[in-house]
């Protein structure tokens, strides 16, 4: 899969996955510093990992549990005031369709 | 053609830890919009999230409940979407590596027992809620934002919706037990995705599947279903295409009603979370859960037949909630007896749950004293009758020593003082004695009412019936 370079369908889906609108041109540049980009990674493809095990974090470290205690930062009106728009403590958004599955 | 059907159910549980899942905010329901929300929650850049030791841990006990397998080395993923309810415009969850894979559970539908298999149950963040309101705005409350979640997925060996329903009961009565949720659809504690497919008897290949949202108790899951799997059937056969699409179940017509069809999969763009180190669990952590899991319901149930003498039914019924076997536990321990409790709890207690649409914490009656009520019944201090009053006081929250003693309503068992009423009842009716030994059994009923009617009905029934036989038989 990795031999394939990325063509402009696939650019445009993932634009529109970020909410991004691309113009004609952008789009075609894209796709070519994208391909230069994905085709400079698959030099990785050539590398003999089969006694590696995948890399799932950078930092190779093991996560630090929090013990589970409950603290109210009492933020709420800090965080409000630096919301755009609010009304009754609640964050104030133009109504959305759902196209997201729940949780 | 007969078709068999394929049902996959995604169930989200909320879990009931002290803290959110990657932030310190407390997990509280009901409280003022946001007042419950950090930086952290409303992601703000450059904060960091930190697992909490408490959403693994009871992630392990929901695990255990299902016999499944813990992945001892696991990370969270990035889920990438955006939606307003979600202010980082991803969801911290787990793609590759769940907390826990293969699990089983067993189900018993009419009698026929069978296990249904676990794919899956990782951990994650829950959204926040968002309410639309007709002006054109949503308002977005981030309260329930990063509240712990566990998903569990299962595999596809359910072919019913009443095996779905099954799956469901047992799943929640198991997690229950742990203790790690309240697990209740009706408060958001528990919810359900479905999907069912139907094929040809005898074809490998699954049919296209359909969603259904909307699905908001056991029973409209089971309803859905069962629509859904009819209505594909219809497709089938007149030659028509299931179609990939989610579907709305509608209460009012118990009907699937389209909501959009799906092109192509989901692209939630899954990739490791750069944030969060991999969580590593020890052999000792787990062993450590594993001892002091708590009893499931299985194990009640054997021990109410094996030891109480409870039949099968009664001990179903008790430990379909944690609240009522722990209830009846508490009431048995305090020496009432085993069969009498199940049957108040079964009966008059249910009764008057349904009929006031309460859960039996949220009652004023204890086990003590509806043990202390069973005990005066069991040592003959009431009757049953008596014990009907007794039971409305208790259930006001009274104590049932203090009420019978009150209310003097003490059960007359004494002999010396039941023969002299019995004698002075048998000389004012000689006819009945006539009767009586005539074979008219009815006149005995009459004398046991003219007893009762003197004693204003505190006569014991039992004594007075041997002591009135005993008196006929030398008159």
């Amino acid at each position: 899969m990795a031999e394939e370079p990325i063509s402009r369908a696939e650019v445009e889906h993932v634009a529109e996955l970020a909410k991004l609108s691309l113009t004609d041109e952008q789009a075609s540049k894209f796709t070519s510093q994208l391909d230069e980009i994905i085709t400079m990674i698959d030099g990785l493809n050539e590398v003999n990992t089969d006694d590696v095990k995948p890399t799932t974090n950078m930092a190779d470290a093991t996560a630090f549990l929090r013990e589970d205690i409950a603290v109210n930062a009492h933020q709420k009106d800090a965080l409000i005031n630096e919301a755009p728009e609010t009304e009754d403590g609640f964050i104030k958004v133009p109504a959305i369709i759902d196209e997201s599955e729940d949780a | 053609m007969n078709f068999q059907t394929t049902i996959g159910l995604e169930v989200h549980v909320e879990l009931k830890t002290n803290s959110k899942i990657f932030s310190p905010s407390p997990v509280e329901f009901g409280d003022n919009p946001n007042a419950n929300t950090n930086v952290i929650d409303w992601g703000y850049p450059g904060v960091l999230p930190t697992p909490n030791k408490g959403v693994v841990e009871y992630g392990m006990r929901a695990a255990l409940a299902l016999h499944a397998k813990i992945n001892q080395h696991t990370h969270f993923d990035r889920k990438n979407y955006f939606y307003p309810d979600n202010p980082k415009a991803y969801q911290i969850s787990q793609s590759d590596v769940p907390l826990a894979q293969n699990g089983w559970i067993e189900i018993d539908v009419d009698g026929k027992k069978k296990k249904i298999g676990i794919e899956e149950m990782h951990i994650e963040e829950d959204a926040g809620k968002n309410t639309h309101n007709p002006n054109g705005y949503s308002y977005v409350d981030l309260n329930r934002q990063g509240t712990p979640l566990i998903e569990i997925v299962s595999k596809p060996d359910i072919a019913s919706p009443d095996e779905a329903y099954a799956y469901l009961e047992t799943l929640r009565q198991r997690i229950q037990f742990t203790g790690v949720s309240d697990v209740k659809m009706e408060e958001g504690s528990m919810r359900v995705d479905v999907n069912i497919s139907i094929r040809p008897y005898g074809t490998d290949k699954f049919g296209t599947k359909t969603e259904l949202k909307n699905l908001n108790s056991f029973n409209y899951v089971k309803k859905g279903l069962q629509f859904e799997e009819q209505r594909q059937q219809r497709v089938l056969l007149s030659g028509g295409q299931i179609q990939q699409e989610t579907r709305r179940y509608d209460e009012a017509s118990n009907e699937t009603i389209l909501m959009r069809v799906k092109e192509g999969a989901d692209d939630y763009r899954y990739f490791p979370e750069p944030d969060i180190p991999n969580v590593e669990i020890a052999d000792d952590w787990i062993k450590q859960i594993e001892e002091t899991m708590p009893e499931m319901p299985e194990r009640r149930r054997q021990r109410y037949v094996d030891d109480l003498g409870l039949t099968d039914y009664d001990a179903m019924v008790l430990t379909q909630t944690k609240e009522m076997s722990d209830f009846f536990e508490a009431a048995v321990a305090q020496g009432a007896d085993a069969k009498l409790t199940s049957n108040y709890l079964q009966g008059d207690v249910n009764a008057y749950l349904n009929d006031n649409h309460l859960d039996l914490q949220d009652t004023k009656l204890t086990p003590d004293h509806l043990a202390g009520m069973i005990k005066l019944q069991m040592d003959g201090t009431i009757s049953s009758k008596m014990a009907k009053k007794v039971f409305k006081a208790i259930m006001d929250g009274e104590e049932p020593n203090d009420y019978v003693k009150a209310h003097k309503l003490v059960q007359l068992s004494d002999p010396a003082q039941l023969q002299p009423i019995i004698d002075g009842v048998l000389d004012a009716n000689a006819q009945s004695i006539e009767d009586f030994k005539n074979g008219k059994d009815r006149a005995v009923g009459f004398l046991v009412g003219q007893i009762m009617k003197q004693t204003h009905g505190q006569a014991n029934p039992k004594i007075v019936n041997k002591l009135l036989m005993t008196s006929l038989n030398t008159r």
